[in-house]
This record gives C-alpha cells, sequence and structure tokens, in this order.
C-alpha cells in the first residue's frame, strides 16, 4: 500500500494499459455485434447485414448512433434510482474483470520491465469470481426495478442460474489452483509455458480435461449465452431482464453482455490453454518479436473462443429451466467434485 | 494515504449501515447492506488480508446477499410492513441488551483491545508466502478440528435442506 | 386407451451429450461456407416464373408505333377501373383509331390480367416486373410513355439484367 515509491512513469504506464484494456474491449464488443448477426447469416445460409459500409464493418456504429437517438424510456411504475443504476452495475464489473487478465509477455522498454497486464493481484483468481458473482446484481434488479413481471422473471432466473454455475465453476478452477499452486493468473500462465512429456504444449487443457468441458459449460451459463440464456429466452419472457430498457440504458446492457463473453473468453484461454504462451516457441528469446508474438497467440486464442460462443449460440437449442438446474447441480458439482478428487490423487501419486 | 482510505471506507460502511436500517424498502436496505460489506472487504484490503476481502465479497455480497434479493423479489416485498412494535417488556429488554452492548464497545475502545498488535504474521510475511497459502497452512494444522466442525455442520445444513425440499415419497403422503 | 407410452433408451455414450453437441457444431460450420440463398435484391432479382402477373405494359408492333386501337375492351373489362384513355385519329393507314393518352392508375390496379384477356389485339400485357414502388403516389398514375417503355424493357425477357438506371424502377 506505500505508494510513494511510485513513480510518475508507472502511473502513466498504468494509464495507458487501462486506456488500450478498455479501448480494446469496447472494439471488440463493437466487432462482437457485427460478428454475431455475420456468424449468424452465414451458419443459415445467409450473407447477415453487409450493407453498412464495406461488408456491413459500419454497421455497429449506426447501430450506436441509433442507441444514442433512441427515446429514453422509464416505466412511470419503475423503481427510478435501481433502475438507473442497473445497467452500471451490469456494465462496471464486466469492464473490471479484465484486469487481472495477462494478455502478453513481460515486455522490456529501456530497461524497464512491464507486466502486459492492468493488476498484478496476488489472488487473480478469487478477484475474478468476486466480479463474475456481482454482475448477477445488475440483471437481478434491473428486472426487479423494471416492476413488470417479463423482468422480475429474468432477473429471478439469471440469480438462481448464476448462483448455482458459480460453484461448478468455482469447483472446476480448484483444479488448476491444486496444478498451479498459486491464485496468481500469471503463475498459471507461466506453469503452462514449458513442454508435457516433450511434445505436448503444457496447457492445462490436457491436464484437466474434464475440469475444462465443466468451466466452459459453466461459463456459458454464467454468461446467459445459448444454451442457457433464460433470463432472456425471448419466446417465453419477450426480453428478460432488459425488456422495459431502451435507448442506452439498453446497449449498457449489451455491452455488458458482451465484455462478459470477452473476458470468460480470456479466462478459458488463460487458464486452459496456455494464455499467451506461444507452443515451441521461447517467448522471452525474442525480445520485442517475442512480446508481439505472445499478443497475437492471446487474440488468436480469445478470438477462437468468442467464436465458439457465436458458433454455440447459433447450433444448439435452448434448455428447460428445470434441465438447467439438474444439469448444474446434479452432474456439473458433482463432476466438478470428482475432477478435484481425480487431480488430488494423481498429484499425490506423481 | 492508508488513513484517508480508511475513513472513506469507515464513514462508507457506518452510513451505509444505518441506512440499512431506517430505510423502508427492503431491497434498497439489501442494497446498502452490500455497500456495507464492501466497505468492510475495502478494510481487509488496507489490511493486507486480500484472501478475506475476496471472500468476503465472494460469498456475502456475491452469494448471501443474492439469495436474500432472490427471495424478496419473490416475496415482492415493495413496501415495507410495519410491524407494531412490541410489547413495553421486550421494548424495555431490548434497549437493556442494547446498552450492555454499547457498554461493551466503549470498554473494548478504553482498554484498547484494539490496538493493533503484530501476531506470528505481520503483513511483510503474508506478503511473502501468499495470504492463501498462510490461511490453508493455519486452517489444515492448527485449526483443523474447528474447520471439520465447521465443514460437519454445514453438511448437516445441506442434508436438511434436502430432506424439506425433496418430493414426498409415496406412503408419506 | 389409444396412448402409447415411447419411451427412448439412450445409449451409453448418447448420455455425454458432448458428441452430439459437436455434431451439431459440424453441420452448422458446414452451412458456414455453403453457398447463400439470399438473393442480393436491388443489384440482383429473383426471377419470376413464368406467367407471372406483375407490372402491365402496352406492346408495339415491329415498326414501334403503339399496337392499341383504343377500343376500351380492356377499361371495360377492368374491374378496378383503373384503365382510362382517350380515343384519336390515328396518324396510319392501318387503323382508324390509336390512344392520344393511356392512362392506369396502379395504385388501384390489382393485376388480375383481365385487360389482357379482353384486348383484341394483343396490345396490353402484365409482364415479370414487380418491383415497381415509389416515393409518391403521383409516381404510380403511369402514362403511355411509361408502359411502351416497360415494353422495351421487358420484351426481350432480360428485365432481371438491367440496372436500376435502365428501367427506371
Amino acid at each position: 500500500m506505500e505508494q510513494a515509491g511510485y513513480a510518475f512513469v508507472d502511473i502513466l504506464i498504468v494509464l495507458a494499459k487501462v486506456i488500450v484494456v478498455i479501448g480494446i474491449n469496447l472494439l471488440m464488443v463493437m466487432i462482437l455485434t457485427l460478428g454475431e448477426r455475420r456468424i449468424a447469416g452465414f451458419i443459415q445460409d445467409r450473407y447477415g447485414p453487409n450493407r453498412v459500409g464495406p461488408q456491413g464493418m459500419l454497421q455497429p456504429v449506426a447501430d450506436g448512433v441509433k442507441f444514442f437517438f433512441k427515446e429514453e424510456v422509464i416505466p412511470s411504475k419503475a423503481e427510478k434510482v435501481i433502475y438507473v443504476l442497473a445497467p452500471a452495475l451490469v456494465l462496471g464489473p464486466a469492464l473490471l474483470t479484465f484486469a487481472v487478465i495477462p494478455f502478453g509477455g513481460p515486455l522490456s522498454v529501456v530497461g524497464k520491465e512491464i507486466q502486459l497486464q492492468i493488476a498484478e493481484l496476488n489472488v487473480g483468481i478469487l478477484y475474478i469470481f468476486a466480479l463474475l458473482s456481482l454482475s448477477v446484481y445488475g440483471l437481478v434488479l434491473g428486472g426487479w426495478a423494471s416492476n413488470s413481471k417479463y423482468p422480475l422473471m429474468g432477473g429471478l432466473r439469471s440469480a438462481a442460474q448464476m448462483v448455482s454455475y458459480e460453484i461448478s465453476m468455482g469447483l472446476a478452477v480448484i483444479g488448476i489452483i491444486m496444478i498451479t499452486g498459486s491464485l496468481r493468473l500469471s503463475d498459471v500462465v507461466m506453469h503452462q509455458n514449458e513442454l508435457l512429456f516433450g511434445f505436448l504444449p503444457h496447457w492445462n487443457i490436457f491436464l484437466q480435461p474434464l475440469g475444462f468441458i465443466i468451466f466452459i459449460v459453466a461459463a456459458y451459463a454464467e454468461t446467459n449465452r445459448v444454451p442457457f440464456d433464460l433470463p432472456e429466452a425471448e419466446p417465453e419472457l419477450v426480453g428478460g431482464y432488459h425488456t422495459e430498457y431502451s435507448s442506452m440504458k439498453f446497449a449498457s446492457f449489451m455491452m455488458g453482455e458482451y465484455i462478459a463473453l470477452i473476458t470468460s473468453s480470456a479466462l478459458m484461454t488463460t487458464l486452459y490453454f496456455g494464455g499467451w504462451d506461444f507452443p515451441y516457441v521461447d517467448e522471452s528469446s525474442l525480445g520485442i518479436w517475442g512480446v508481439l508474438l505472445s499478443i497475437i497467440a492471446f487474440a488468436v486464442k480469445t478470438g477462437f473462443f468468442l467464436f465458439l460462443y457465436l458458433w454455440v449460440r447459433w447450433t444448439l437449442p435452448r434448455f428447460r429451466y428445470d434441465q438447467l438446474m439438474g444439469l448444474g447441480w446434479k452432474v456439473m458439482i458433482p463432476l466438478a467434485l470428482f475432477n478435484i478428487i481425480i487431480t488430488g490423487v494423481v498429484m499425490s501419486l506423481l | 494515504m492508508v488513513t484517508i482510505f480508511f475513513f472513506i471506507f469507515a464513514v462508507t460502511a457506518l452510513v451505509s449501515a444505518v441506512l440499512m436500517i431506517t430505510y423502508k424498502n427492503p431491497v434498497y436496505s439489501a442494497l446498502f447492506l452490500i455497500l456495507t460489506f464492501f466497505s468492510l472487504a475495502g478494510m481487509y484490503f488496507l489490511l493486507e488480508a486480500q484472501f478475506i476481502a475476496i471472500v468476503q465479497i465472494i460469498v456475502y455480497a456475491g452469494a448471501i446477499m443474492v439469495l436474500f434479493l432472490f427471495v424478496m423479489m419473490l416475496l415482492n416485498l415493495r413496501q415495507e410492513t410495519r410491524l407494531p412494535i412490541g410489547r413495553p417488556f421486550q421494548v424495555a429488554l431490548g434497549s437493556i441488551f442494547a446498552l450492555i452492548l454499547l457498554i461493551q464497545l466503549f470498554f473494548i475502545v478504553k482498554v484498547g483491545l484494539t490496538v493493533s498488535k503484530f501476531g506470528a504474521f505481520p503483513p511483510e510475511k503474508i506478503n511473502k508466502i501468499g495470504s492463501v497459502q498462510v490461511i490453508g497452512g493455519e486452517l489444515f494444522t492448527n485449526y483443523l478440528f474447528p474447520f471439520e466442525a465447521a465443514s460437519i455442520l454445514l453438511l448437516v445444513g445441506i442434508i436438511g435442506a434436502i430432506i424439506l425440499g425433496r418430493k414426498k415419497l409415496p406412503n408419506e403422503m | 386407451m389409444g396412448v402409447k407410452n415411447v419411451t427412448h433408451k439412450s445409449r451409453w455414450i448418447e448420455r455425454f451429450y458432448i458428441p452430439a453437441i459437436l455434431s451439431g457444431l459440424k453441420i452448422t460450420l458446414k452451412h458456414m461456407f455453403q453457398k447463400k440463398y439470399t438473393v442480393q435484391y436491388p443489384e440482383e432479382k429473383w426471377p419470376v416464373p413464368p406467367g407471372h402477373r406483375g407490372a402491365i405494359r402496352l406492346n408495339k408492333d415491329e415498326e414501334g408505333r403503339v399496337k392499341c386501337v383504343a377500343c376500351e375492351m380492356c377499361a371495360t373489362a377492368c374491374p378496378a377501373k383503373c384503365i382510362s384513355m382517350e380515343a384519336g385519329v390515328a396518324p396510319w393507314d392501318d387503323r382508324e383509331k390509336y390512344p392520344v393518352w393511356f392512362k392506369i392508375d396502379m395504385l388501384r390496379c390489382i393485376l388480375c390480367g383481365m385487360c389482357e384477356e379482353a384486348c383484341p389485339e394483343d396490345a396490353i400485357q402484365l409482364t415479370e416486373i414487380y418491383d415497381f414502388s415509389t416515393y409518391t403516389r403521383a409516381d404510380l398514375i403511369w402514362e403511355k410513355e411509361r408502359l411502351l417503355k416497360n415494353y422495351d424493357i421487358t420484351v426481350d425477357g432480360k428485365y432481371f439484367d438491367r440496372s436500376r438506371e435502365e428501367t427506371g424502377l
């Protein structure tokens, strides 16, 4: 906590990192809104929106402008303060989560080592879980404050769903923590930076395949994506928790959701696919090119998981609510516990 | 720096705690309680206890309060239902307990039990090992029995919940 | 009574669901690279089947004159009463009358094809033009020139290959 030793340059570097990360996150949101619709089109043998700008590239800009100029409707019987607060409560935690994810190898500029990670927290993984558990508030309060039945149903569903799947997600990650022996995400990445048996990259996916499956299922449930998008299931709930929202408040909900997608994809990359590690290459020996390579590796892996999100969305149907809860409590949690036991047994044998 | 933050967190915690009790709408009360938890977590951060701070947020703000809100919304407690203040002897009993609590608090502050003393784990040592390792080590060695006892208590709670919530068997109907 | 209970006994591998999800993902991935069925409308137009009753044209004869002899059979047959014309003495020797002006109110036209049936000279016909929406109502009251132009752009059967500028629609 002693901040006096903090030089001006250090603060500047942190500021730059924050700006870059938030900027890229928001840019990715734009790309994702377009990507979602284009990929939906391609999967359904259509083209998707391709009129605004070359190949529809400017569609997100048009959407943004539309959101800005839309009338802002606040239902007269809504709980005003919470109604206005809820979109911020979705967007805030979503933006903060990315702070602990390392997105590239250590960069050294003029004798100064810069970690490509905003905050090096020694409880990094727990920090992510804390923010994940907070992200439910925005949805629940938004649903409640609208004072309307469909949003309330959506809010209640999201609360139940996210609390349930948080458990199996946490238990799945415990396997990783056991292997790594640290809660620091940079340690998790460094630990995956070698080779396994001399030919496989030492990525946790090869050590924790079951854990990864549990994690990815729980992540889909946590981000309210198909096949677990019950909080906003449009056939039965109109729009779920954001039914009564319009204009930029609605856009904030959307942005929060997409940023959560980006963060969870980055998290999957970091925890199970070696983070910024490019397999078979020692990044630290390549200098600045190694850093660039590591950032590209991270971006490609995260991009793949983002694509997977969209791809799955247009492939799988939605779960029924009791199936969702049954899967969460009766399958995922026992499997996650089983995974921990297996990991423990193997680790004590080796 | 630390002092400034301490006062920010302390004032927030106290104000939101008072507001939590006085607010009429239960949902607002719950939100102020969450704010209190956050300020407490901030204080733990100032004390270099990151693990406790994060766990405070995960467990209290993230899980317990979500369930509280969930129940409140299910019951749709939009307006406070004002309960009549109890019988005179209840009021008297309550006041006496409140007074005792206040006196206790006063003595604790007076005697100076809260003045920090560094025990076996000063911040430097914790930071070197990592707060999670320290807590884990202590829990599974010195405090193994209380830890296991607490686990059994929780297990009993889970089993109780399952028994209450399960479907009735045909012969029990 | 008539109820038949159908149960599906899933094999153990089916109960993992992962193979089923993967095969589903494979199908959607395949579709992503398949030929798209979208018709990119203003540039590409969906060719209607022959016999389609679209916008009306006035036919021309071999010498490029309007075929119509202003007999008003079409106007009589029209159930929507959208055809109007004024007959005048034809400037040509082979017929007596021709339409001085000829007007079809496409706002009222129901594209039934009765005019086509009624015409003794095969002078009025329905075409494959289906996208003739305009910005003003006045633009939908078609004069003789417009109707003759419809003949020019559809007579060779290449209407759907023509650009917007060429068709004026």
